[in-house]
């Protein structure tokens, strides 16, 4: 029934839907782990941080070198956790891995919070947000050159490899994406309930009145900066799955340039709300993926790589009808 | 009075080639409210900010019931019972009036991360427990009907209460009023001195309160310094402060002081 109606209108069958489906969610995953990055350090500091492309494939670039080179440069000894040569790790390990590579790219986060946004505490906005623009810029570069020849390996245990749901083939990354999101993003939703999490919200609003209330500014920065680089980082580990890239692997075609991509989601959901950067995530990614499986008829008017401006046409339309996005906080203002 | 609970020993604050205070000493004692006036650009905004440690004094020493606070950090400072309201209202301006004083409430609360993710166990006692101190807070100060409306929305006066509701949350030993009824009408002002009055005999907390408003000034301080260009020029009761010669000449001409204070 649904099959036929599903050719009557020639859009192929019941398990292209399904798969197609599926792909939203998966990509949609994808972007929720980046805008909670986004959203985690627009809510502490008000900043647009436009370092995200370079950090999250920072802490994709941890991840391999972690898993393929067994151990990370300048230290004496290898990754006791990394699989022998030519071998791909247990699912387990893989997945302590990814821990590990996200402890990294916190880290990272904690060292450029402390040398490079932590001194601007108290200073125009704009200029914070500038030299994050800054970060991006140095960060990039290694992150290019690593990546210059090939892409580089995640090593992921189940690689392309997919279950048969009936006629639909689902790939086994795409199920393992939307469980790590919604743990990712049901664990950031009630972080904002514990008392940092207030306390972020109150810096966010007025750092001056923050710390006479006694909320460590510096501390809340930290942490936020933490946060943010770890999940960006893991949207980023998850993006280097098969079949997102076919490959499976970091390579500097796609990866740099993903950050750009989940600018529509925040501005969609709200830059400042965990609920508008799940939903914007998943809206923005069903919108994508649906335009690229359903418009392909017409390719020959719209051109190949279209469904990769649609993000942007929704985000304009947003921007027109709701400047805060669906859930963002609208600024209050006493007239 | 018994012993100071705040001592200022010398401080002086330099801005680059700008010094804003210059070895000023004074002392609050406990339940004591204590006035700091003085001509604009006096530098009395800069005492609090050096109270609370958002500026570091480069000279001198502040104790806190002896204990040295200088090189400590303002939430540290906020912690030991030290709140503030600002001379421009700080609120969080898109939070209710219940939520900008559950705020107030923060550093008292014990709950861990998990308890408060969960909501469970002592978090859970807890908000009750500060919700209902924040509820004598509102009664208190008589804003039961905003208590649900977004700051940023309600009128200036109101505001000015909402801030002082949320510093009282924070149950302070000692609170820095920054100028608490500039820009507010007669009727306002003279709620507002009520209120100050009442925390003063109800809750004992000791203040310390900047204001241009002799009036106010003159009719609840117990002491007061007087700051021009950073330095204290006279400290005592309102009566002594007002004859002093030194005072009279930094008022320009004398006459405003005296005609306020009738």
């Amino acid at each position: 029934m649904i099959n036929a109606f599903l050719q009557l209108a020639q859009v192929g069958t019941g398990a292209t839907l399904v798969q197609t489906l599926l792909k939203s969610f998966a990509l949609g995953s994808v972007y929720v782990l980046i805008a909670l990055g986004f959203v985690i350090i627009f809510k502490a500091t008000q900043v647009l941080n436009f370092a995200a492309g370079a950090l999250s494939m920072a802490g994709a670039m941890f991840m391999t070198i972690l898993i393929s080179d067994g151990g990370l440069p300048l230290l004496p000894f290898g990754n006791p956790l990394a699989p022998a040569e030519g071998e791909t790790a247990s699912v387990v390990l893989f997945f302590v891995n990814v821990l590990i590579a996200l402890a990294l790219a916190a880290l990272l986060g904690l060292v450029i919070e402390r040398l490079a946004i932590r001194p601007m505490v108290g200073q125009p906005l704009f200029a914070m947000a500038v030299i994050t623009l800054g970060i991006e810029i140095a960060i990039r570069p290694f992150n290019l050159d690593a990546t210059a020849l090939e892409g580089r390996r995640l090593g992921v245990p189940w690689g392309a490899s997919s279950w048969n749901w009936g006629d639909a083939v689902v790939p086994k990354s795409y199920i393992v994406a939307v469980i790590i999101a919604a743990i990712a993003g049901a664990g950031v939703l009630l972080f904002f309930r514990t008392k940092l999490g207030v306390a972020m919200r109150a810096v966010a609003f007025d750092q001056e009145a923050a710390m006479a209330q006694g909320i460590n500014v510096g501390r809340v920065f930290a942490i936020a900066w933490a946060m943010g680089t770890a999940l960006a980082a893991l949207g980023a580990i998850v993006y280097g799955m098969a079949p997102f890239p076919p490959g499976g692997s970091v390579s500097q075609e796609i990866h740099p340039l993903l950050a750009l991509r989940v600018l529509p989601v925040i501005v969609l959901g709200g830059l400042d709300s965990v609920a508008g950067a799940i939903y914007g995530g998943l809206i923005i990614a069903t919108a994508e993926v649906f335009a690229g499986q359903y418009l392909s008829q017409w390719n020959s008017t719209l051109g190949s790589g279209y469904s990769t401006i649609v993000p942007y046409l929704v985000m304009l339309f947003m921007l027109l009808v709701k400047p805060y996005g669906l859930f963002g906080t609208p600024e209050i203002r006493r007239v | 009075m018994s012993e100071p609970i705040l001592e200022a020993d010398g401080i002086t604050l330099r801005f680059g080639g700008v010094t804003a205070i210059r070895d000023v000493s004074f002392h609050v004692n406990e339940g004591e409210l204590f006035s700091i006036i003085g001509p604009n650009g006096a530098g009395k905004t800069s005492i609090f900010n050096t109270i609370s440690q958002v500026y570091r004094p480069q000279e001198g020493d502040i104790r806190w019931k002896g204990a040295s606070i200088m090189g400590h950090r303002p939430d540290f400072v906020a912690e030991l019972g030290i709140a503030r309201t600002f001379q421009n209202i700080e609120l969080f301006p898109q939070m209710t009036v219940i939520e900008n004083l559950l705020l107030g409430r923060h550093i008292r609360m014990k709950q861990n991360w998990f308890q408060g993710m969960l909501w469970f166990g002592v978090a859970k006692a807890e908000e009750m427990e500060n919700r209902r101190q924040v509820e004598d807070i509102i009664d208190f100060l008589e804003i039961e009907e905003w208590r649900n409306h977004p700051v940023a929305l309600l009128p200036y006066g109101i505001q000015k209460l909402v801030e002082l509701g949320r510093a009282l949350a924070m149950d302070p030993e000692l609170l820095l009023l920054d100028e608490p009824v500039a820009g507010m009408n007669l009727e306002e002002t003279e709620d507002m001195a009520r209120f100050i009055l009442d925390i003063r005999r109800e809750l004992g907390i000791s203040m310390v309160m900047v204001e241009h408003d002799m009036g106010l000034v003159m009719d609840i301080a117990d002491r007061i310094m007087v700051l021009d260009f950073g330095e204290k020029i006279s400290e005592g009761t309102p009566e002594e402060v007002q004859k002093d010669p030194n005072v009279i000449a930094a008022y320009l001409g004398s006459s405003d002081l005296h005609v306020a204070a009738e």
